[in-house]
């Protein structure tokens, strides 16, 4: 299973690297990084036939996560795959856009890793 | 002698008269009148008693009085014309009688011829009497000129009294006017102040939670990281621990993992209270996720000091406070969002069981030789629209008072200023009184004052529109 961290703080993958770094090593999980919408989609065009859970943050430079969201919806199907959302904001506005757009789930900054690690295990 | 009689007569009728005229005296009036009753008694007299020899005399007499008096009082002076008048005839009877009464033969002779200076006497007086009546009528002119001039000065004295009335009445409404100008002036300065103030504090929040925003991030990296760390050492131990060095050199090592552990500790425990204050200056930009319900206030109130009081129980046994309740049984239900109006209440209530706290623990003055006694009382009222639309209530009145330790000016200007606290640092974050308000205006729309006297209490009053 690979999960796509999108987030254009880059410390990110450094966070989830050592942060899941017992699941990593263990094989359980692989983590791809991208620091842009576009990087995002990039990367998922060249992969194709993977089967790939995305994490994405949603106030980003240039491709917000929402439109990320928007265009995955609509050109991996199907089925589409799984896309869970993360920002700091987490006002119903927000989460009610996200869910209109196809978002599997809704998750607010500051992330709780324990949580994370329970909803990607049941993702399996 | 008619004569005599007729002039005595006439004379004091004239005295009369002018005295009644000019300047009436009613002594003087009153022995005039008596005088003209006696001089026609004794007139009567004459006629019918044989008494001519001694009234001759008396006649004279009374002449020469009525001739002194009118000489010497000031207020028969336009008398004395007649009096002239009359003169020459007086004194010709006079001496006549005289001449009459002498047994000078001579002398009788000299009366005889006297009879002819009768009619030039005569001529003489009713000259003078013209000349008098003339004299009299332009007094009496003047008089009524003299007279109409007082009507009218009296009738302008009265007009000027009138004005002078209408002008101080004018004054006075213009004085309230003045003064109801002045109050509405003032009345519009406090609620500029309050309108700037509000505002003020409206920026200061959104600034606040900008701030928090940008905070949250590179905050979330510093605890994230830390706690990482801290799991890392935790393995890099174990890791140690395993390997086949020897225990100095292990212990050694040990030492340094347990002090970088206990720096990430630090690292994480500050972070995380940054993160704590950071969550309260988000508060203010959060919009209000709860529904506004009727809420009894009552029941909320109580629920929430009980709350405050018990949290601060659990923190400090040796913590206690009177807590008192005023509440109005006839209070009706509101519509509030309950979670936020009881933050207040919570935030309210807390600060108040803080400063009786704090007054306990310090010197405080003894009130009468009485040990101090904390107290923090609730009282709610319902509050009546002042237009009065059939006595429905159209608010809630909630006063929240504790006999703590007051506050200053200062700080009361700048108590509802985001991160204005007053304890020590770690103990507030000065976001509760500046969140509270927030509530009570924006979310509410109503107001929260307060009194307070230094040392001696501290009184917040929230103003809920029902």
């Amino acid at each position: 299973m690979k999960i796509l961290v999108v987030d254009d703080e880059r410390d990110m993958q450094t966070l989830f690297e050592q942060r899941f770094r017992k699941e990593i090593r263990k094989q359980e999980m692989d983590f791809v990084f991208a620091f842009s919408g576009e990087e995002a989609l990039n990367y998922l065009k060249g992969h194709v036939h993977e089967a790939v859970l995305i994490l994405s943050d949603i106030n980003m430079p240039g491709m917000s996560g929402l439109e990320l969201l928007r265009h995955i919806k609509k050109e991996f199907a199907p089925p589409p795959p799984v896309v869970m959302m993360i920002t700091a904001y987490g006002d119903d506005e927000n989460y009610q856009q996200c869910m209109d757009c196809g978002a599997d789930d809704f998750l607010t900054k500051p992330l709780d890793f324990n949580v994370l690690k329970e909803k990607l295990k049941t993702v399996k | 002698m008619f004569l005599e009689t007729f002039i005595a007569f006439f004379l004091i009728f004239q005295l009369r008269k002018t005295l009644r005229t000019f300047s009436p005296d009613a002594r003087w009036d009153k022995h005039l009148t008596i005088a003209m009753y006696a001089i026609g008694v004794l007139a009567l007299l004459e006629i019918v008693l044989p008494i001519e020899y001694i009234t001759k005399w008396l006649w004279h007499l009374v002449l020469l009085i009525i001739i002194i008096i009118t000489f010497q009082k000031h207020a028969f002076i336009s008398v004395r014309l007649t009096m002239y008048a009359f003169l020459p005839l007086v004194i010709i009877s006079f001496l006549g009688d005289i001449l009459e009464a002498s047994r000078n033969e001579f002398l009788r002779d000299i009366e005889r011829y006297m009879d002819f200076a009768y009619p030039v006497a005569i001529t003489w007086m009713i000259a003078l009497l013209i000349r008098s009546r003339k004299q009299n009528k332009a007094l009496a002119e003047e008089r009524k000129k003299r007279e109409e001039e007082e009507e009218q000065y009296r009738i302008m004295t009265e007009r000027k009294a009138e004005l002078e009335a209408v002008v101080l009445e004018r004054t006075a409404e213009i004085l309230k006017q003045k003064e109801e100008l002045q109050h509405a002036l003032s009345d519009l300065k406090s609620t500029q102040a309050q309108l700037v103030h509000r505002e003020k504090m409206a920026s200061l929040g959104e600034l606040t939670a900008g701030i928090a925003h940008e905070i949250q991030n590179p905050l979330n990296f510093v605890n994230n990281f830390s706690e990482v760390s801290i799991e890392l050492s935790d393995e890099l131990q174990q890791e140690i621990n395993n390997l086949s060095v020897s225990e100095a050199e292990k212990n050694s090592l040990n030492t340094f993992i347990k002090d970088l552990k206990n720096n990430q500790q630090k690292i994480n425990y500050h972070g995380r209270r940054a993160d704590a204050i950071v969550k309260g200056m988000l508060l203010h930009a959060r919009k209000s996720t709860g529904e506004k319900e009727l809420t009894d206030i009552n029941l909320l109130a109580e629920e929430y000091m009980q709350l405050s009081y018990h949290g601060l129980r659990a923190k400090d046994k040796s913590f206690n406070a009177t807590m008192q309740t005023h509440f109005d049984p006839n209070l009706e239900k509101v519509y509030i969002v309950p979670q936020d109006m009881g933050r207040v209440f919570l935030n309210l209530f807390t600060n108040a069981f803080y400063s009786v706290t704090e007054k306990k623990k310090g010197p405080h003055p003894l009130k009468g030789g009485i040990e101090y006694e904390p107290v923090v009382s609730v009282t709610t009222k319902r509050l009546n629209s002042p237009s009065g639309d059939g006595g429905r209530a159209s608010g809630v009145e909630i006063k929240i008072r504790d006999n703590g330790m007051g506050m200053k000016q200062e700080v009361l200007d700048k108590l509802f200023q985001p991160f204005f606290s007053t304890k020590p640092t770690g103990q507030g974050t000065g976001l509760g009184l500046s969140i509270s308000y927030d509530i009570v205006t924006k979310i509410h729309g109503g107001q929260l004052q307060v009194k307070t006297k230094e040392t001696e209490f501290a009184e917040f009053n929230i103003l809920l529109p029902a």
